[in-house]
């Protein structure tokens, strides 16, 4: 096939060369700052985002008459503006954390699965089950939450709450599915995917030779594991963890639609309520007034650093990571 | 003459390993439960509205009480906001991609932009609408319409074509390229008709999968499309709907009806998105590998 | 502790197709035992099958008995972790592991088995590399990586890692293919030094190295194109050098064939 594209490619290109000789020059330049301008197009609509989300966000930052940074309140649109990011800060972080530490030894699990337990012919059909999780989109998540595995939480918050409510994680006053808790667990499982398929591409590349040397000095599976594979994959499951942990963070729908919205900081894993920069947004950009908008945009300006700053942290790993291989 | 102990390793490491066979399965099992249910749930509470009425009505002049009505014009409106979107960000991703691969050469530029192709892999998607609510809507004045959909979906897609496209030029053989030129054919030529046939076939499945991801997108649509319940076919004028806002409207109406709706949209979404997946894996199957 | 290895009957498959072919042969305690034979004979894959490390590639699968000293390697109830614990193995490319330092290498296979008494771990740390004739060039950089020695002293380390556990057998699958002449005759002396303890197999290319090494020598060739390999004969070195028993074994020593 590429030797007749090569074939036809050239023929082509000749009958075009002898019509004219200078086309090749002048499309060469064409092309070429064609597909450096798209480059460059690229990098400027990065810093069009930067730019628009900053110009838009200071009116409201000018009106606001709380503290931007540390208070919980919300309330852009009253006549003495009032918002602050603290508790939005506090719940963003707080479930996509959660569903980081529920997601990665899940996801570890799957790609040792994959790798190495489940037998070789069965091992890409097993993959593409996994990926199927990353294609669901997250509409589909937040109803299947809000309608399906909601209600099955509110039996499991009430067990937790009445069984371990000593741990303070556990606590507080009312508990219900619309919680954290299952705002976590759901992000864990639309994060699984991604940090089990950048894993599962680190543990392909482990040395075959340093699994049959483990294998030689008497190791079990595990130990070969432990020994080997672990080790070296490292580096490229702790950013493949923070690449998954920068989607939990900017995860909107699902979050918006499962978690009741109640404002206030609370540890209480199981309360109904907590609030997440982009569920906010989700949930009251269309009542908001012009300030409100502002506000929100401000908002969104927040989450755009965090996930900035998780995401290039995960790809200096990465980048280290070649250095050193 | 003694003989030698093969009974295998000590109980203690034997427990470990018989241990971490479990831990493993487990976590597939894990995995594959919230899958099957969630399929199970959708096409179970979806068939129940996944009829003619729901594919060729809308919800205009039908409150949330209301039976019947359908999806009609949300999914008009996704189609023509994803394909206005893969309309800008494909040529887009592509030529970046080419830049990076033809012409970059590691140059100071190009890694540049392959770091922020990295970072805006990352963006948040409502941050995407965020901003082309700022720039378009904002600050240029236009009204929320299809098209603004299509620019904030654009920004999510263009990342992912060119890292697809990227990594299917890289692995077009070289002495292809040197071939081309040996014979005194241009770059821009060599590049389009034997680099770019030779990895299309990658391409188009990397670019299908981008589809398939923007399609279910909702986030981004809230605040450029807004949302309305009348068939709008102008992406280029006034609110138009999407199918994901569809769903995130009627899940949020306390009645049954409107819930059974939003079942059956989202079992349209994932259908188109699956199937959107599933060609192009089939595609990606039937290509062969690049023969030398 | 060396202890002596009888193989009857012994096939080897990769899923259908037979890679080799009946083989039947002792090996002595104490002593070296070379393979040498045409590429793809069947002589790394048999080498494989005397710890169990065939059977790690998807598909593949061993029929016969080898026995070490009474026990078969192969029989119910025997756990192959075990055996390779028992049968070390240093391969044609040296391998250490990437992710840790010279000391942790040496001691990677007795962590597995609980040793954890940093005394004892020092002490067997030194024994082993004095054993692996690398001690000198290391002592001073023991927390540095393994795989920022050379390549002979990578193999070495390698060498130092599989005796560490104190095996019964060490296999060598053509330890210095990949080394220079003289990081060759580095690995060469230290074979002719462990084989007091030690039953030591080794796989070559090299008949010279055969010759320098080896007590006994075994030749393998392929029964015909497509067919499996097989062992066509065992004897003394000095014979099969000198004065072969078989047409075939005389050909290829002489570089008439292969």
């Amino acid at each position: 096939m590429t030797s007749e594209t090569l074939e036809q490619g050239a023929t082509r290109a000749l009958g075009g060369r002898a019509r004219k000789m200078s086309t090749g020059r002048t499309g060469d330049r064409l092309f070429g700052l064609s597909a450096k301008g798209s480059g460059i197009l690229l990098l400027a609509v990065m810093a069009a985002i930067a730019v628009f989300l900053i110009v838009k966000a200071l009116p409201a930052l000018r009106a606001d008459k709380a503290n931007f940074l540390t208070s919980q309140e919300w309330n852009p649109d009253a006549a003495q503006s009032r918002f602050g990011i603290a508790q939005l800060t506090f719940g963003t972080v707080l479930s996509s954390l959660l569903a980081l530490i529920l997601a990665t030894p899940v996801a570890v699990g799957i790609a040792l699965f994959i790798g190495f337990y489940a037998p070789r012919r069965l091992a890409d059909g097993l993959g593409y089950v996994v990926d199927l999780l990353a294609a669901v989109p997250s509409i589909v998540y937040g109803l299947w939450g809000l309608q399906f595995f909601v209600p099955k939480m509110n039996g499991v918050a009430t067990f937790l709450h009445d069984d371990f409510g000593w741990i303070p994680l556990f606590g507080g006053d009312t508990v219900g599915g619309q919680c954290i808790l299952t705002a976590s667990i759901v992000l864990a499982i639309m994060i699984l995917p991604i940090i089990s398929s950048i894993t599962r591409e680190v543990f392909l590349q482990v040395p075959r030779a340093n699994v049959e040397a483990a294998l030689a000095l008497g190791a079990t599976r595990w130990e070969v594991i432990r020994m080997a594979v672990l080790p070296f994959g490292r580096s490229g499951m702790i950013s493949a963890s923070m690449l998954g942990l920068g989607r939990a963070l900017g995860e909107t729908i699902a979050v918006a639609l499962v978690l009741g919205t109640a404002s206030g900081i609370s540890l209480h894993l199981l309360k109904p309520g907590g609030n997440t920069f982009a569920a906010n947004i989700a949930n009251t950009f269309a009542m908001a007034g012009k300030i409100g908008q502002s506000a929100l945009i401000a908002s969104g300006l927040v989450l755009f650093v965090i996930t900035l700053l998780v995401n290039m942290a995960a790809r200096a790993v990465i980048a280290r990571r070649k250095e050193f291989v | 003459m003694s003989t030698v102990n093969l009974a295998g390793p000590s109980g203690l490491r034997k427990f470990k390993d018989k241990l971490a066979l479990v831990l493993v399965c487990a976590a597939f099992a894990l995995a594959v439960i919230p899958l099957v249910t969630l399929l199970y749930t959708v096409i179970k509470n979806g068939a129940k509205r996944f009829d003619m009425e729901f594919f060729t009505h809308s919800m205009n002049a039908i409150g949330g009480r209301d039976a019947g009505g359908g999806a009609y014009h949300a999914i008009i409106g996704t189609i023509e906001q994803v394909g206005l979107a893969s309309v800008i960000s494909i040529p887009i991703g592509v030529l970046t991609a080419i830049y990076l691969v033809e012409y970059g050469g590691g140059g100071r530029l190009a890694r540049v932009v392959t770091f922020f192709v990295d970072v805006m892999t990352g963006v948040p998607s409502i941050v995407s609408g965020l901003f082309v609510f700022a720039f378009w809507i904002a600050l240029l004045g236009f009204e929320y319409m299809g098209f603004a959909g299509s620019l904030a979906l654009s920004v999510l897609m263009l990342p992912t074509v060119v890292r697809a496209a990227e990594e299917m030029l890289k692995l077009v053989p070289n002495d292809l390229r040197e071939a081309s030129y040996a014979l005194g054919v241009p770059r821009w030529r060599t590049i389009c008709f034997v680099v770019l046939p030779t990895a299309f076939t990658g391409i188009i499945t990397g670019v299908m999968l981008a589809v398939a991801r923007v399609m279910g997108e909702t986030a981004p649509l809230l605040m450029t499309v807004f949302v309305t319940t009348a068939i709008n076919n102008d992406p280029f004028k006034g609110p138009q709907m999407s199918l994901p806002l569809f769903v995130w409207d009627q899940a949020q109406l306390p009645q049954q009806v409107a819930i059974d709706r939003a079942w059956a949209g989202a079992l349209t979404l994932i259908l188109f998105v699956m199937l959107l997946n599933l060609a192009a894996r089939l595609i990606a199957r039937l290509r062969k590998p690049v023969s030398r | 502790m060396a202890k002596r290895i009888e193989v009857s009957g012994l096939n080897a498959y990769y899923g259908k197709t037979r890679a080799i072919e009946d083989i039947s042969m002792t090996i002595e305690p104490r002593s070296v035992t070379a393979f040498i034979g045409p590429s793809g004979c069947g002589k790394s894959t048999f080498l494989r099958t005397l710890n169990r490390m065939h059977e790690v590639i998807p598909g593949a699968r061993v029929e016969g008995k080898v026995l070490l000293d009474e026990t078969d390697l192969y029989g119910p109830g025997v756990d192959p972790v075990a055996v390779r614990r028992v049968v070390g193995m240093v391969f044609q490319r040296p391998n250490p592991f990437p992710t840790m330092s010279i000391y942790e290498n040496v001691v990677a296979g007795l962590k597995l088995n609980g040793v954890r008494r940093k005394a004892q771990l020092d002490e067997i740390v030194e024994k082993s590399l004095r054993g692996a004739n690398l001690w000198n060039e290391v002592k001073d950089r023991l927390g540095r990586p393994g795989a920022g020695l050379s390549g002979g002293q990578q193999q070495r380390l390698c060498i130092a890692r599989a005796i560490a556990v104190e095996p019964q057998v060490l296999l060598m699958d053509e330890p210095c293919s990949a080394l220079d002449p003289i990081s060759t005759l580095a690995v060469e002396d230290l074979i002719a030094g462990l084989k007091d303890q030690y039953t030591i197999v080794i796989v070559t290319h090299n008949m010279q190295q055969a010759a320098r090494v080896s007590d006994r020598t075994a030749f393998f060739n392929l029964a015909g194109p497509g067919k499996p390999g097989r062992m066509v004969e065992i004897d003394d070195t000095n014979k099969i050098f000198t004065n072969p028993g078989e047409k075939a074994t005389e050909d290829y020593i002489t570089g008439r064939f292969g």
